[in-house]
This record gives C-alpha cells, sequence and structure tokens, in this order.
C-alpha cells in the first residue's frame, strides 16, 4: 500500500495533472482525447497501469461477488457507494482522518477512502450491510441499539465495523484496550462513552456470558 | 446553449436565537393545559431508538445517500482570496466539457473571505464535475483583508464591509454601576478569550434537488425544513407551495444546518437548467470555511463585591467576531444566573474577512459561561469564599435579566447539591494551586442557564388507520436527538400501545409545522403537540367505547392495547377491533398552544469536574465530569443521558483542542481538516456521571418538559477551567487550553 502510494507520487505528480489540463483545457475537442490516453500511468506489481484505462476486477462483499469494471484510481468507498450503491459506508472527511469509512477487507479494519479499489480485488469485503445474517442483528449492532451507542447515526457504520474487527480478534477487551481499537473513528455527536459500553455488553453476550 | 448569470443574496438566515426566543413570549394563548400529574408507564423511561436497526444496519438514508435517476454531481467554485473584485467569469469551457450539463456564476462584486461561493458546474460524475471546475476561468482583482480582530481592530485596518469593522450592537444597563463600584470592598477585573470553533457535523452539509414541472423537491441535511423551503421561496420567487423540502436522516448540525444555505439554491439552479436532479454535497474543506462556525470572543469583566461575597457591581466588554457576520451575544449568563442590583454590559461586533459565524450548540453561552464562571471562581479566591457557596449566595428565584419575573420553575439548587455530592466537592483544594508535584489535581464547576421552552402553534398529527396501525406525524426533524423515538413514545403511552407500534413520520414539510429543530426547542414544542394529538384520539377512542358499552366516557380506561370498563374490568373491546369498525380513517389534530405570560422559563444544570495538570508539560487530563440538569421532565433518559454526554465531549473539545487557525499572509485557513483541527476522541473522554432532577415544570406544556441540546454544551469548558484553576493556581483565561497556554500560565504566575 505505502510503496504503491509513493511510485504514485513519483510518476503523477500535482504538478504533472495541472500541465496535462492546462493544455487539455484548450479546446472541448481535446479533452476526451486526452482522457483516453495513456498519459498518466501507476506502478503496481502486475505493470503499468494507466491511469484512466479500466480494469475488470472482482470484489468479494458481504459473501456475493461483484464483477465490475473499474478505473484504477478509484477507491473503494467511491466503488461502494457510487458503483454497488452500498451506502451504508459513509464519507466524513475523505482523508483518512475519521473513521466513517471503514470495512474489513480480509477481516482487517481498513479506511475505504484510502484504499483504492483494485487493492480489493479478489478479496473479502465485509461492509455493515453484511453483518445481520438471515434477518438477526450481529450482537454489536444490538448492544448499540440497547446502549444508544449513537446519537446522528452517521458514524455509527464505521465504528461498528471497528468493533467488529476488535471482537474478533480480542473477546474480551479492557476498556482502554476498546478504545484503542476505536481510536481512529471520530463521533462529532461525542457519544464515546455509549460506544464502549455497548461495545463491552456486545463482548458479553457474544461470549455468552 | 446560452448562460444565465445568477446572482444570489441570502438573506441573513442566522437568526440569533435569543431574538427568536423574545419574540415567542409576545402571545399568550387562550387556554393553557397545565401539565398532567398522571404518572407514566413509557413516558420517562429508557426507550432504545425506535429507528436502531436502520442505523445500525447502514439502512438509514441521509442525504449523502440519494440517488435518484439520471441525477448530476454538483460542485461549486470558491475564492481562494480572502477580499477580490470578481472581475469576470468565464464559463464556456467547463460548460463544453463532455459531461457537464450545467454551469453558473453565482457571484459578481466582492468576495469577502476565501471559501465565498463563485460559481458552480454540474456533471455526469465527481470527477468530471471537478474537472469542469477547472476550466472556469475567474479574473479577481485582488484588494487588501484582514482575517484576525486584533488586526481587524487596529486604526487603519482593511474595512471588509462599507462601515467600521467595530460595530456595537448590545448596551444594556441595569441599576447603577458607578454607585455599585463606589460601595464594594474588593474590584477585580480580567479578561477571558475563546477561539473560533468549527462545527464539524459527521455527515458533510448537502442538498438533492429536483424539478418536475414547476415543482421542486430538496432533500437537504438540515436542522429547518421549512426555513429552507421559505428561504428557497423568497430568494427564486417560487412560491412556496410548490416547494417541497424533505430531510430524512441527518449526520449532525449543532446549529451549522439552520436556514437556507447558499449551495442548495445553487443544486436547485442547476437542476433547473440541467433539467436533471443535482446533488451537491460539500467537501470536509468546504465545511470548515463556508457554512458557519463559533464567533469568538475577547471578554473583560470588571466586578465589585463586599468582603461577606456580596456582588455590588458586574461589567462585561466583549468584543466578539463572527467574519463577516455578527458575533455573538455573550452577556445573558452574566445578566441572568446571578443576582447582581448594578449590571452595565457593552458587545461588540469586529468583523473580519473570514467565513460567516452562525449558531452554534448554545451561541454566546459557551463563550459567556466562560468568562463569567471564571471570574467568579478568582473573585471567590479573593474574599475566602467557597466558589460554590459565592454562587448560592448570589441564587435568584426570578430572572433577573429585564424583567425580574419568577422562574416558572428553577432546580439549579438541586443540581449543586446533587452535583457537589456525586463529585466529592471537599476534595477540591481549598486554596487553588495547593498541592504540590509534578502531577497537579483539581476540581472546579460551573453553573448553566438556557432558554428551551419550546415553539407556540406547533403541529402535530395522530392518524389512526383502519387496520389498527397508528401514525405520528410532524413535520420535525431528528438530529439523533430521539425526537421520533419520543413521538412514538408519547403516542403509545396515551393509546395503551408499545413505541414500536407507532410510525413516525417527520421531515416533509407536506407534514404539520414544526419550526426549526435548534435552541433546545424541539422537544418542549413536538412532545406537547403530540401528546395533544393523542389525547383528542384517545377521546375519540373512549368515546366510541362507552357509546358501545352504553356508559359513560370517563368510565372508559385505557390499557395495554384495549379499553375497558373502569368499573367492570372485563366488559373491554380491543384497541384494533374498534379501528375497525371506524367508517374511515381518522387524524387528529394536536398542537402546542403556548404557556402562560408571567413566568421566565428556562432549563438550568450545574457541571462538576475533576481534573490532571501536567505542569512540566502543560497537558491536561479531564478524569471525571458529573453533568445535573433540570431540564424539566425527561421523556427518554436514555437518549437524554447521550445527549448530556455529547455536550460534555464537544465541551472538553472546546476547552482544550478546537481553533480554527487563519493565515494572516494569505487570508485563509491553515487546519481546514479533521487532522490539523482537533477534536476530542476515544482518549480524551473521562468518567461522566449524568444526573437529571426531573422536576415536572407546572406550566411550560402540557408534559412539563423543556429543552436539552443547549444545556450540556454550556458550563462544562467553564468548569473544567475552573478545575485548572484549582489544581495549579491560576486561571488559563484562554480556550482551547493547549498546552502553550498552560505553561505561559503558570510562567504568569511565577512572575506574579
Ligand atoms: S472518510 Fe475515510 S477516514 Fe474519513
Ligand atoms: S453519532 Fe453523530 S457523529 Fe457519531
Amino acid at each position: 500500500m505505502e510503496k504503491i502510494k509513493k511510485k504514485k507520487r513519483k510518476t503523477f505528480t500535482r504538478r504533472d495533472f495541472l500541465k496535462g489540463f492546462g493544455s487539455g483545457a484548450l479546446g472541448a475537442a481535446v479533452v476526451p482525447k486526452l482522457v483516453s490516453q495513456d498519459v498518466f500511468s501507476l506502478q503496481t506489481k502486475e505493470g503499468k497501469i494507466p491511469l484512466y484505462s479500466k480494469k475488470q476486477i472482482t470484489l468479494n462483499i458481504n459473501e456475493k461477488n461483484y464483477s465490475l469494471v473499474i478505473e484504477p484510481r478509484e477507491t473503494l468507498l467511491h466503488v461502494l457507494r457510487e458503483k454497488l450503491n452500498l451506502t451504508g459506508t459513509k464519507k466524513t472527511c475523505s482523508g483518512g482522518e475519521c473513521g466513517a469509512c471503514t470495512v474489513l477487507l480480509d477481516g482487517n479494519p481498513i479506511y475505504s477512502c484510502l484504499t483504492l479499489a483494485i487493492r480489493a480485488d479478489n478479496k473479502k469485503i465485509t461492509t455493515v450491510e453484511g453483518l445481520a445474517a438471515d434477518g438477526k442483528l450481529h450482537p454489536i449492532q444490538q448492544a448499540f441499539i440497547e446502549k444508544d451507542g449513537y446519537q446522528c447515526g452517521f458514524c455509527t457504520p464505521g465504528f461498528i465495523m471497528s468493533s467488529v474487527a476488535l471482537l474478533e480478534k480480542n473477546k474480551n477487551p479492557l476498556t482502554e484496550e476498546i478504545k484503542t481499537a476505536l481510536s481512529g473513528n471520530l463521533c462529532r455527536c461525542g457519544n464515546y462513552s455509549k460506544i464502549y459500553e455497548a461495545v463491552s455488553v456486545a463482548s458479553k453476550s457474544m461470549r455468552g456470558a | 446553449m446560452a448562460k444565465k448569470e445568477y446572482s444570489i443574496d441570502i438573506k441573513d438566515s442566522n437568526l440569533l436565537y435569543h431574538e427568536e426566543f423574545r419574540e415567542m413570549e409576545t402571545e399568550e394563548p387562550e387556554e393553557v393545559p397545565s401539565p398532567e400529574k398522571e404518572k407514566f408507564k413509557i413516558i420517562g423511561d429508557y426507550t432504545p431508538r425506535i429507528d436502531g436497526e436502520r442505523i445500525v444496519t447502514g439502512r438509514a438514508p441521509f442525504t449523502h445517500d440519494i440517488k435518484l435517476r439520471g441525477m448530476l454531481c454538483g460542485k461549486i467554485l470558491r475564492c481562494p482570496h480572502a477580499c477580490a473584485e470578481v472581475v469576470s467569469v468565464h464559463l464556456s469551457r467547463a460548460r463544453s466539457l463532455p459531461g457537464v450539463k450545467a454551469t453558473l456564476q453565482l457571484k459578481k462584486g466582492r468576495v469577502k473571505y476565501a471559501g465565498e461561493q463563485v460559481a458552480a458546474a454540474a456533471a455526469v460524475d465527481e470527477k468530471t464535475a471537478e474537472e469542469a471546475l477547472k476550466l472556469i476561468k475567474v479574473e479577481y482583482k485582488t484588494l487588501p483583508f484582514v482575517v484576525t480582530e486584533e488586526k481587524a481592530m487596529e486604526e487603519g485596518a482593511p474595512q471588509v464591509h462599507d462601515s467600521p469593522n467595530i460595530d456595537k450592537f448590545n448596551d444594556y444597563n441595569r441599576g447603577d454601576i458607578k454607585k455599585g463600584f463606589e460601595s464594594a470592598d474588593v474590584v477585580l477585573e480580567r479578561t477571558y478569550k475563546t477561539a473560533v470553533e468549527i462545527h464539524h457535523t459527521a455527515e458533510t452539509h448537502g442538498s438533492v434537488a429536483k424539478w418536475e414541472g414547476k415543482r421542486v423537491t430538496v432533500w437537504d441535511s438540515t436542522q429547518a425544513i421549512f426555513n429552507v423551503r421559505d428561504g428557497l421561496a423568497q430568494t427564486l420567487r417560487i412560491p412556496a407551495s410548490r416547494i417541497k423540502v424533505i430531510k430524512k436522516y441527518m449526520g449532525g448540525g449543532f446549529g451549522s444546518k439552520l436556514g437556507l444555505n447558499d449551495y442548495t439554491v445553487a443544486a436547485v439552479l442547476l437542476a433547473k437548467e440541467a433539467k436533471r436532479p443535482v446533488k451537491i454535497t460539500l467537501s470536509r474543506k468546504e465545511n470548515s470555511l463556508c457554512v458557519g462556525n463559533r464567533p469568538s470572543s475577547i471578554q473583560t469583566i470588571k466586578a465589585g463585591v463586599k468582603k461577606d461575597g456580596t456582588l455590588t457591581a458586574l461589567y462585561l466588554k466583549n468584543y466578539t467576531c463572527g467574519g463577516i457576520r455578527r458575533g455573538d451575544r455573550c452577556s445573558e449568563p452574566l445578566i441572568d444566573v446571578y443576582k447582581c442590583s448594578n449590571v452595565k454590559v457593552e458587545e461588540y461586533t469586529v468583523f473580519t474577512n473570514t467565513g460567516a459565524g452562525r449558531p452554534t450548540r448554545a451561541p454566546g453561552h459557551v463563550q459567556g459561561t466562560f468568562a463569567l464562571e471564571g471570574f467568579l471562581d478568582e473573585l471567590a479566591h479573593k474574599i475566602n469564599l467557597d466558589p460554590l457557596e459565592l454562587r448560592k449566595k448570589h441564587y435568584t428565584t426570578k430572572n433577573e435579566g429585564g424583567t425580574r419575573i419568577p422562574y416558572s420553575s428553577k432546580g439549579l439548587d438541586k443540581c449543586y447539591l446533587l452535583g457537589a455530592k456525586k463529585i466529592g466537592w471537599g476534595r477540591r483544594n481549598k486554596k487553588p494551586g495547593e498541592g504540590n508535584g509534578k502531577i497537579r489535581r483539581g476540581l472546579g464547576m460551573a453553573s448553566q442557564i438556557w432558554w428551551g421552552m419550546g415553539r407556540p402553534r406547533t403541529l402535530a398529527d395522530v392518524k389512526l388507520h383502519r387496520d389498527g396501525s397508528v401514525e405520528a406525524v410532524c413535520g420535525t426533524q431528528d438530529l439523533g436527538t430521539g425526537t421520533k423515538t419520543y413521538m412514538a413514545t408519547i403516542t403509545a403511552e396515551t393509546l395503551g400501545l408499545e413505541p414500536k407500534d407507532i410510525t413516525v413520520k417527520i421531515g416533509n414539510t407536506e407534514y404539520p409545522w414544526c419550526g426549526s429543530s435548534g435552541g433546545s426547542t424541539t422537544t418542549p414544542s413536538v412532545a406537547p403537540a403530540i401528546r395533544d394529538a393523542a389525547l383528542k384520539a384517545a377521546n375519540y377512542m373512549k368515546n366510541q367505547t362507552a357509546e358501545k358499552m352504553e356508559i359513560s366516557p370517563d368510565d372508559v380506561i385505557i390499557g395495554k392495547e384495549k379499553l375497558s370498563n373502569k368499573n367492570d374490568p372485563a366488559q373491554s373491546i380491543s384497541f384494533k377491533e374498534l379501528l375497525k369498525e371506524m367508517r374511515r380513517e381518522r387524524v387528529f389534530h394536536g398542537e402546542y398552544v403556548g404557556r402562560p405570560l408571567g413566568y421566565a422559563y428556562n432549563t438550568f444544570g450545574a457541571h462538576f469536574a475533576e481534573v490532571e495538570v501536567d505542569i512540566e508539560t502543560g497537558k491536561i487530563k479531564v478524569l471525571k465530569v458529573v453533568a445535573t440538569h433540570d431540564s424539566g421532565r425527561i421523556i427518554n433518559k436514555l437518549t437524554a443521558e447521550s445527549q448530556v454526554i455529547g455536550g460534555i465531549t464537544q465541551g472538553i473539545s472546546t476547552a482544550l483542542f478546537e481553533q480554527r487557525v487563519m493565515d494572516e499572509a494569505t487570508g485563509n485557513m491553515v487546519n481546514p481538516n479533521l487532522r490539523d483541527y482537533k477534536i476530542a476522541t476515544s482518549f480524551d473522554i473521562p468518567e461522566i456521571e449524568v444526573a437529571f432532577v426531573d422536576m415536572v415544570d407546572p406550566r411550560i406544556n402540557i408534559l412539563g418538559t423543556k429543552g436539552l441540546g443547549e444545556p450540556p454544551r454550556i458550563p462544562i469548558a467553564a468548569a473544567i477551567a475552573n478545575a485548572v484553576y484549582n489544581a495549579i493556581g491560576i486561571h488559563v483565561s484562554e480556550i482551547p487550553m493547549t498546552p502553550d497556554k498552560v505553561l505561559q500560565a503558570l510562567k504568569r504566575k511565577e512572575v506574579g
């Protein structure tokens, strides 16, 4: 991930982009041509991928396979929300600051706004829509309702996904561990105390305690 | 295609609360029902939200989530200069980019802050819309600007408007301030500063607009659907009858979504030109720049006090900065909370070339309380009095401000008692800063006053269907405060049902009128209105039952899903059966009629905080907060607790972290994101204890309930600052109390 990001910076700077547009902006007719050309590219393990060319990927989301054509520059968040209409995953900052866009990628919580969709090709993604099974809520979802672990509810999907990831790995977390696991999520309504309560109630119910 | 040029001039939708509140007091209803003594089953209990499942499964539709067929993405081009003349705007290149369906010029003349909207484009997707903005050519003539209040107040500073940068907006006098100072034994003067804060709602602002013929529907992330509708009608001269505004779920407002926004107008105009629906959602940066903020303040308080602790004079001078708009009136707490015969207030707005201030959860009161309550602690120390005793000594049951009328109910004394006990007030340092070592502990407290009385003429309906289902309907909006849930709770309680049996419909201007959700007015407006409607429905059902049973309606009692004969409980009819027999569905109209004049209706509270200060690093850690509140009858303790916890969390943020930083060289904001603009998160949250005194106000409305939105936001920063004072022996007097300011304060103390 890090490596790719660095490469991206090397081959595709903001200055290049502006330069590209400076000329592209000369006339409307030039623009579509420019868009279809392999001008900007991204170096990946599989070789050079032109930024504006399309790529076919398969995403396994909530145990369902979606095969779709995307542009390599598209983030996973964008694909989930705009292309697949899975709007449970939220966007608050689009810059890795808030955690509203948290989903699980092969079981690990990630910021989907900082993850390119091609990076999730053939991987298993879980979103908030995929937690309830057979019409039954996940114990964490249940606990958020019971303990009122939200107010406006906008940050809630992100918090729930981070909590799911935590309780998968740590069945009986201490409050400090809950705080650490959720420290990448912001709740502007400020209901943290109730969110922690919800997570510890859920951990109890999942342990059958 | 020829492009029209629009110039939009939006009226100041930033109605300062107190003006609105005064207005609320002008008419007395003919008949005011007093609150019921009745013991309730569900009202007052802990009720989980009825829409919880939608939220936790990600199915709650927020404005960001709306998708319509053919919908375009709208983007707004904003001025990078703090002050400039827009010489020309060229849209044609953007308009001819494939995928772009509409472009608009939004500004002519002078741009007064960096971030003001200049032009807009709508395109088939976000990337294309962004590309379109880059093709819009704007020629600016840059002008001198000023972005900090200190600079704006200087002689010869660039003028923000065509008038001086300093403008007096409040002049209040009570008694004789001169005599007050003359009769004092001790006179103290202090200056306090508060920073500009950004609301930073989780869901950024946004609107979707769709035209159908001459009618337009707007989905808006708003706290005030009717204000948006009427604002659009006024700005665009469309009859209000042809505008429908819908708000489903909204990710936080805190005052920043109270009225019509200019991007909503842009969405409506773009949609019209493109003949397709348009969605505009703002970025985090835009949310930092141009949808409001909490105005800063520089407040100087001077007071006189006798040796026995009697306040003889209170004087406040406030310079408040709301950017291009008016700042906040910060004097209300000083005028009202404590008894003092001689009071003088002078408040001035300072204009700068920055985004407009806007009500921010408890506008003015957060800043005013920080100054006043901090001042009182220092004063108490000067005359060797326990700070809580000083407050109790000036306790008043009358509104001191202008009217001298008694409070309808006031439970602040109970809040003091409860809070002091819960925090262990006796543990505080008797002398501020008397501890030693690197880590110092301290306790502090502060009082709260706010309105919270509700809008007369709020309407709500209860609808009974023949299949036994029930609707509760009101054109209000749920900000995450649990409005929907208490509408269901109240209706269910009244009709003998469970909250889950009620279908709640809100957030649509086609529903019965309700005002904006702001200023802690929603519960005391909507709850009595829906209770009124539900009581009418219950009466109807009682009458029908009485007729069937051939008894008096007074002998019919409503039980769990049934109605029965009081004198013969075996004789009963089920709720469903009764409704099935109706010939058609029935709607019952409820209203909140208002309250008697002659009383002041306010909410009260007190917060107590315990902190730890590292005197080497200047870092403050809040250990514990006890929050006590009198907000009348609490309808849902579960959601009310959340609201208090939220207010405390935000207040900790105010006390320790939040500040907008402006760059004087470029006139731009330095921290327009959530990375550099710090807010309280995980590790900043202390142990929080919430206690309601839960008094039923005897006249405010049929349920005796008051508002709760702003109250918990008000005293917390002040209580923390006072706890820090108690810990280190010097008041930091400036929020946010970042480590550098704590260290500077400690240095001042050393110097003496
Ligand atoms: S939207 Fe991804 S971290 Fe904020
Ligand atoms: S519930 Fe509103 S941001 Fe967390």
